[in-house]
């Protein structure tokens, strides 16, 4: 395995783990918050349909990405009515997030479209391409630096940027900011909160509406950056992985960023060989796309460290009268 | 009382034409779903194609997911529908089971093997339309490097991918094949973005052609390969119209027909195996204004040449499904 070869898994690795990234940040916040959320998988795809929609209609690929954000905020909000108005079921509630989601995309496609649930090809600016950083070019030819330069950090879609932006920007407002740590508060203790005088209905919501906004930038990602427009299911399970890397990280900013791309390098590495030979051994790529959840068992069995979700996750909280 | 009676008897009548009106043929698509600009479209196309020659109607159904096969069948065939097209290997093991339940009612399945006395099994040499495509490949490939990108990782897709490995290894003795398939579960048929990635990075490692069998997951494979600049192949419809200039051609499978032909026979159709080759047709590539400027005469006329020997029996080509190897090592 050359250095060439290396550095081409690792820009795959960063495409393949940038809607991971975004949804499992979604999730970091709604979980946080003490809201579980199994509907990132939906939020997603319905992000990914109106994403493609909107930027095949109006041709601009920011008009598509502030749809995707548009849609991906309607539904959490519907799963913020349920499971904090209402105080339903968090995970039947997201259940249904995702059947609605796979269902509407379809539909509504079909009707607008005429093309069988698909939305026409994007092309031009209906889509994020990618984009070249200064001297890249330029530095380019300088041994070992140039290269990893030009075309690992260089060259990707600007949502790329902006996800892994979001990493230390998710760090700073849960660990650095008053709103934060009532949000980390509300999701290990809401009746302390409470007593605060704090509103733990309105940061909830809160907390549901930006994680509506990551799956957004995720879906939006995945239908007008990676691929040319919608199809259905195209989410493929990406939101359940997500979650399955937010278990693994352990509910933290940082650590979700090495898992989401631990993830997409074990997807790059399987997409790239087949069957893994090592000696006489062979690794066959069914292994590789098992492992992250796989990885997540073994963590959630308590091996490696013990993943701890926040106290109050999953309840809905009743003030006491 | 006699209106009571001559309404009964009208109701009866009544009963007895929609009885008749009702054998009505019916087609099921697989999971991939109607519209895939691909197999189940081809399959559909050749309905519609039945039912505008004839001014008939049929039913459809479009699966959502694996549960719903039986109950599909079912529903068409107590509904009494006749005959029941299904596109898809995957219906082999359920259509086992539901054919002897319902004597009376012909089935057909497209692209498996159901061993029963009401059944029709239609199937394709893939191979050998791959095995053409894979000529074309390698003839026009300036790297040597060849790919191909498959859907759901089962020997129908493996059977494209050792035919197209054998044709561009005939044209061009040197050439690479590299060969991935997305999954293992139906959601491979479904995955541009994973389609897309696989085929970046095929053509990273040198690959300037790329066949996609792989239903929805091509189009992502198709958009990688034009986003890119190097050529792509489609596969069962034509789909070179989806990147003129960058699409080199499309192996066709030919389900239109095989539908049409179905519908066509009605009630009365054909028990047994119907295997559709080169010879009937039944598969080939597609040229057209799309791609007329990148097949050069050269390349056709090596391509027809060998169509004729497969015909003729001069050239094997090796069918993957007889002993599950590939004679062409690939990548």
């Amino acid at each position: 395995m050359d250095f060439l070869t290396i550095l081409q898994i690792l820009d795959s690795t960063v495409r393949l783990a940038t809607p991971l990234l975004l949804a499992c940040l979604a999730g970091l916040f709604s979980e946080r918050s003490g809201i579980f959320d199994i509907g990132l998988e939906g939020k997603m795809l319905a992000a990914a349909f109106a994403s493609a929609a909107i930027a095949f209609v109006t041709g601009s690929a920011w008009a598509g990405l502030a749809a995707g954000i548009g849609a991906s905020m309607i539904l959490a909000l519907l799963h913020g009515v349920a499971s904090i108005t209402f105080r339903g079921n968090q995970l039947i509630s997201g259940v249904a997030i995702n059947f609605l989601a796979a269902g509407l995309s379809v539909v509504i496609a079909q009707t607008a479209f005429r093309q069988g649930g698909r939305t026409p090809a994007l092309t031009g600016d209906a889509r994020f391409t990618e984009i070249t950083l200064p001297f890249a070019d330029a530095v380019a030819d300088v041994p070992v630096i140039g290269p990893i330069y030009a075309n690992l950090i260089s060259g990707h879609s600007i949502l790329v940027y902006v996800a892994l932006l979001i990493v230390p920007l998710t760090w700073w407002v849960l660990f650095r900011t008053r709103f934060g740590l009532r949000l980390r508060a509300v999701g290990e203790n809401p009746a302390a909160v409470d007593t605060a005088g704090i509103s733990v209905v309105g940061l909830r919501y809160a907390a549901v509406l930006i994680c509506g906004v990551l799956c957004g930038i995720a879906g939006a990602y995945l239908a007008t950056s990676l691929s040319a427009g919608f199809v259905k299911d195209m989410s493929a399970g990406r939101g359940f992985i997500a979650l399955a890397a937010l278990i693994f990280s352990k509910w933290r900013p940082w650590y979700a960023l090495m898992a989401c791309l631990l993830f997409g390098l074990l997807d790059a590495v399987g997409n790239r060989y087949q069957n893994i030979q090592l000696g006489d051994f062979v690794i066959p790529v069914q292994f590789m796309q098992a492992l992250p959840y796989i990885l997540t068992v073994i963590i959630l069995a308590g091996f490696v460290g013990r993943a701890i979700p926040p106290r109050a996750g999953g309840e809905p909280y009743v003030k006491e009268r | 009382m006699s209106m009571m009676k001559s309404f009964l008897g009208a109701a009866a009548a009544l009963a007895i034409t929609a009885t008749g009106a009702l054998a009505e043929p019916a087609l099921v698509f697989d999971l991939g779903g109607k519209f895939d600009r691909s197999f189940n479209e081809a399959a559909f196309n050749g309905a519609e194609m039945w039912a505008e020659e004839t001014g008939e109607s049929y039913r459809e159904i479009e699966l959502q997911n694996d549960a719903q096969r039986e109950q599909a069948l079912r529903r068409l065939a107590e509904a009494g529908s006749n005959p029941i097209v299904m596109a898809g290997f995957a219906f082999g093991s359920t259509l086992d089971v539901i054919a002897p339940e319902y004597p009376d009612t012909s089935f057909v399945i497209i692209d498996a093997v159901v061993d029963q006395p009401n059944v029709q099994s239609i199937i394709f040499q893939e191979h050998e339309g791959s095995y053409l495509v894979g000529m074309l490949a390698a003839m026009a490939s300036e790297s040597g490097t060849v790919g191909f990108v498959g859907g759901m990782d089962i020997p129908l897709i493996s059977r494209f991918a050792c035919g197209y490995a054998q044709g561009a290894v005939a044209a061009n003795p040197d050439a690479t094949v590299l060969a991935n398939m997305t999954g293992t579960t139906p959601a491979a048929w479904n995955d541009p973005v994973r389609g897309g990635e696989l085929a970046r990075g095929q053509i990273e490692r040198g690959a300037d052609v790329i066949y996609a069998a792989a239903g929805g997951t091509g189009i992502g494979v198709l958009q990688a390969a034009a986003d890119a600049g190097v050529f792509g192949i489609g596969v069962d419809s034509n789909q070179n119209y989806l990147h003129p200039g960058s699409m080199l051609t499309s192996m066709l499978k030919r389900v239109d027909v095989a539908v049409y032909n179905a519908f066509t026979a009605g009630e009365e159709i054909e028990p047994g195996l119907v295997v559709l080759g080169l010879e009937e047709e039944g598969v080939g590539y597609a040229l057209d204004e799309y791609n007329e400027e990148l097949i050069t005469e050269e390349m056709m006329a090596a391509v027809d040449e060998a169509r004729a020997a497969i015909i003729a029996g001069d050239i094997e080509v090796h069918n993957f499904s007889d002993d599950g190897t590939c004679p062409v090592q690939m990548q």
